[in-house]
């Protein structure tokens, strides 16, 4: 019990860090520019259902993306051996050396109409596609660059699966679908849930990959607070109040997710 | 791991080591009032001086380190840092909290400073140089009329960047109406902040360029709704590589980045139209948490100095309010018409002031239905969503506590 007094350090930290600010945006979001008591930022918050829905619905699909990608590949993963797994990871964690601005500033040379891709299926006579500044390039901005939080918990959670386990299974007469679905599965529920949860948060609350790669015309939730935060509409009020209704949204959604996950044990679990 | 670690770290500490000293150029102080410079010399001074990112001399490229140079000469040391845009800076001050000597905000920011009682009142008196050098035309401007607190740093003008490549040769592109022209389809570019694109669209409807009512705004966004279907994107920053790599044949922006940008590629043509635009200034203030004043005019008169403001713009890019300034610069660039335009095409260019709080509040607004205009959702959405989420979180609790009592304790595997 020693060790307790070892995360007073931790619980200063997140009492300063996290949880002060949180009160400041709470504060923010219900008071006029000139401090007083209101109700209308929240009211306002509202009128940008368009761009919430939008959000939201790019993240899903960014995430179910990540998903189908990165299970699989998670799943190989972990049946390689030591050498090939650490050169894997090694591979997955290579791109988040370089800075996240400039790796998406690249998808934008590589989309664009005299883009990279373009050029090449001219020359191959397939014509110009159109990809730059459309809601798929966003969605493959968002997959491109969140794909690793979904494979590396997967990955760890899918290392503990024991490969007696599943050749027990076999034993006993499991076809592969079988094994999947009753073995695998189900044992790999915590990576998926801890998978989705660091996609889709980021997904959902990302800025400016949509003003790089999405043309500027599809504004996500959180350029709308960028904008009212350090942006022409300058209205701090209003933003702390968008980013208070995300925070609620994402917090409801993740609740939802976890009741999914019916394991008494929470190994490895995010949340 | 930990081998390969601190190989990384190694690397990334040596890195520096490698960069190539600049062989800066040197100062020549023998025109300066050097009474007036040294007078706090020895006393360990600083200031803190806020500006734009790549907004000044700083060394690179065979350039004067103004910063340096001002070190130097004065003995006060420059703590330099630099923000991105002037919401940025707003947002910072009015956070309190920062105490910087010297700032560089655009006009309309400094007229929203100055209402708001953000800025000190400048001593034009510890300024010598700004009576004689700073040019009468931009002096005495209304976002701070009698320049009671701000002395211009530089200005320049919003126009029409253009590829002579892409468009037709036929066309003298001349107005704003070109970036309504169906033949440009999905060849153009727009601001994505709100107060440069409506000042287009007011620019085109013959208002003035600050917003005057709601119906004037209403009427430009309309406008504005008409093009978003012509155009490839609103941009920012991001236009410098969209121009020069002829990836959209035209867009509005501003004169002192189309001289760079013209500078990568010959094709491109930037031009004020006839409409009128914005002329805008950046100026050097001085907050209220300035700890420094006189330091911090002192510093501002030193920008002032002809070869200090030289070695600026030429780095820069954009113009020069400062006489002594333009007088040294070459023939080309002083008969540049994207830098230098004639008194005629300026007088047809208005500042941007701030707006009142509920037309400014309107235009956000209309500016975020203009770029979310596709979809038309039920304002009620959002909170049924969340209702159904929490119905949903209860009801799936609920059954799986019921599921877990008619298993007994859920203790035993159930599989």
């Amino acid at each position: 019990m020693k060790f307790r007094y070892a995360s007073i350090p931790y619980l200063i930290w997140s009492a300063v860090f996290v949880l002060v600010p949180l009160g400041l945006v709470a504060v923010f979001a219900f008071t006029t520019q000139t401090g007083t008591f209101t109700i209308d930022n929240i009211a306002r918050v509202s009128s940008y259902t368009p761009v919430f829905m939008r959000s939201v619905w790019l993240a899903i699909l960014a995430t179910a993306i990540c998903l189908c990608i990165g299970y699989p590949l998670a799943y190989l993963m972990s049946r390689m051996s030591g050498v090939s797994q650490r050169t894997m990871v090694m591979l997955i964690m290579l791109p988040m050396w370089i800075n996240f601005l400039l790796r998406t500033y690249a998808w934008m040379t590589l989309l664009e109409n005299n883009g990279v891709i373009n050029t090449v299926l001219r020359a191959l006579g397939f014509g110009t596609v159109r990809m730059i500044n459309t809601q798929g390039a966003v969605v493959l901005g968002m997959v491109y660059n969140y794909l690793p939080f979904m494979i590396l918990p997967l990955y760890s959670i899918m290392t503990k699966i024991d490969d007696r386990v599943i050749e027990a299974a076999q034993d006993l007469g499991a076809n592969p679908l079988t094994v999947f679905s009753r073995v695998i599965f189900p044992l790999s529920v915590p990576g998926i849930s801890t998978g989705v949860t660091m996609v889709f948060v980021p997904a959902i609350s990302t800025f400016i990959i949509s003003r790089m790669l999405g043309g500027g015309s599809n504004m996500l939730i959180g350029d709308l607070i960028d904008a009212q935060f350090l942006g022409n509409a300058y209205n701090p009020n209003l933003g702390a109040a968008i980013s208070m209704v995300l925070m609620v949204f994402i917090l409801l959604v993740m609740s939802i997710f976890n009741q999914f996950d019916d394991s008494e044990e929470r190994e490895g679990m995010l949340i | 791991m930990m081998k390969k670690l601190s190989l990384f770290l190694a690397v990334l500490v040596l890195l520096p080591l490698l960069a190539v000293p600049a062989w800066a150029q040197e100062l020549d102080y023998s025109e300066m009032d050097l009474d007036y410079y040294t007078r706090y010399r020895g006393q360990g001074r600083s200031i803190n001086v806020y500006n734009w990112g790549e907004y000044i001399s700083d060394g690179s490229d065979d350039s004067l380190n103004v910063n340096k140079a001002f070190e130097e000469l004065t003995g006060i040391k420059v703590v330099y840092s630099t923000f991105d845009t002037n919401e940025s800076l707003y947002a910072k001050l009015k956070t309190g909290g920062s105490s910087y000597d010297v700032i560089i905000p655009s006009d309309y920011m400094i007229a929203r400073m100055i209402e708001e009682g953000m800025l000190l009142p400048l001593d034009l008196g510890n300024i010598p140089n700004f009576a004689t050098h700073i040019n009468p035309r931009y002096k005495d401007q209304s976002y701070d009329p009698g320049n009671r607190y701000s002395v211009p740093y530089t200005w320049g003008t919003v126009g029409l960047i253009y590829n002579a490549a892409m468009v037709d040769e036929n066309d003298a592109i001349d107005s704003w109406g070109y970036l309504w022209d169906p033949i440009y389809a999905d060849n153009m570019l727009m601001f994505s902040n709100s107060k440069d694109a409506f000042g287009v669209a007011f620019k085109l409807l013959g208002y003035p360029i600050n917003a005057e009512s709601r119906e004037q705004l209403d009427r430009a966004t309309e406008l504005l709704k008409e093009q978003k279907p012509l155009l490839q994107a609103y941009v920012m920053d991001e236009i410098f590589d969209k121009m020069t790599g002829g990836e959209a044949a035209l867009a509005p922006y501003y004169a002192g980045d189309a001289v760079t940008m013209m500078e990568d590629n010959p094709d491109l043509r930037f031009v004020v139209p006839k409409e009128g635009s914005n002329i805008f200034t950046d100026a050097m203030c001085v907050p209220k948490e300035a700890k420094n004043k006189e330091l911090a005019e002192m510093y501002i008169n030193f920008m002032l100095e002809p070869e200090v403001g030289l070695a600026n713009i030429e780095y820069i890019g954009y113009s020069t309010p400062n006489d002594r300034v333009y007088e040294l610069l070459d023939d080309e660039t002083k008969n540049d018409p994207v830098r230098y335009p004639d008194q005629e095409l300026l007088d047809s260019c208005e500042y941007f002031v701030n707006l009142p709080p509920d037309l400014a509040a309107y235009m956000d607004e209309k500016w975020t239905e203009l770029l979310s205009a596709d979809e038309r959702y039920s304002r009620m959405l959002m909170p049924l969503v969340m209702l159904g989420c929490v119905i949903a979180t209860i009801a799936l609790n609920t059954a799986r506590a019921v599921r877990k009592a008619r298993l007994g304790t859920g203790k035993e595997p159930i599989l």
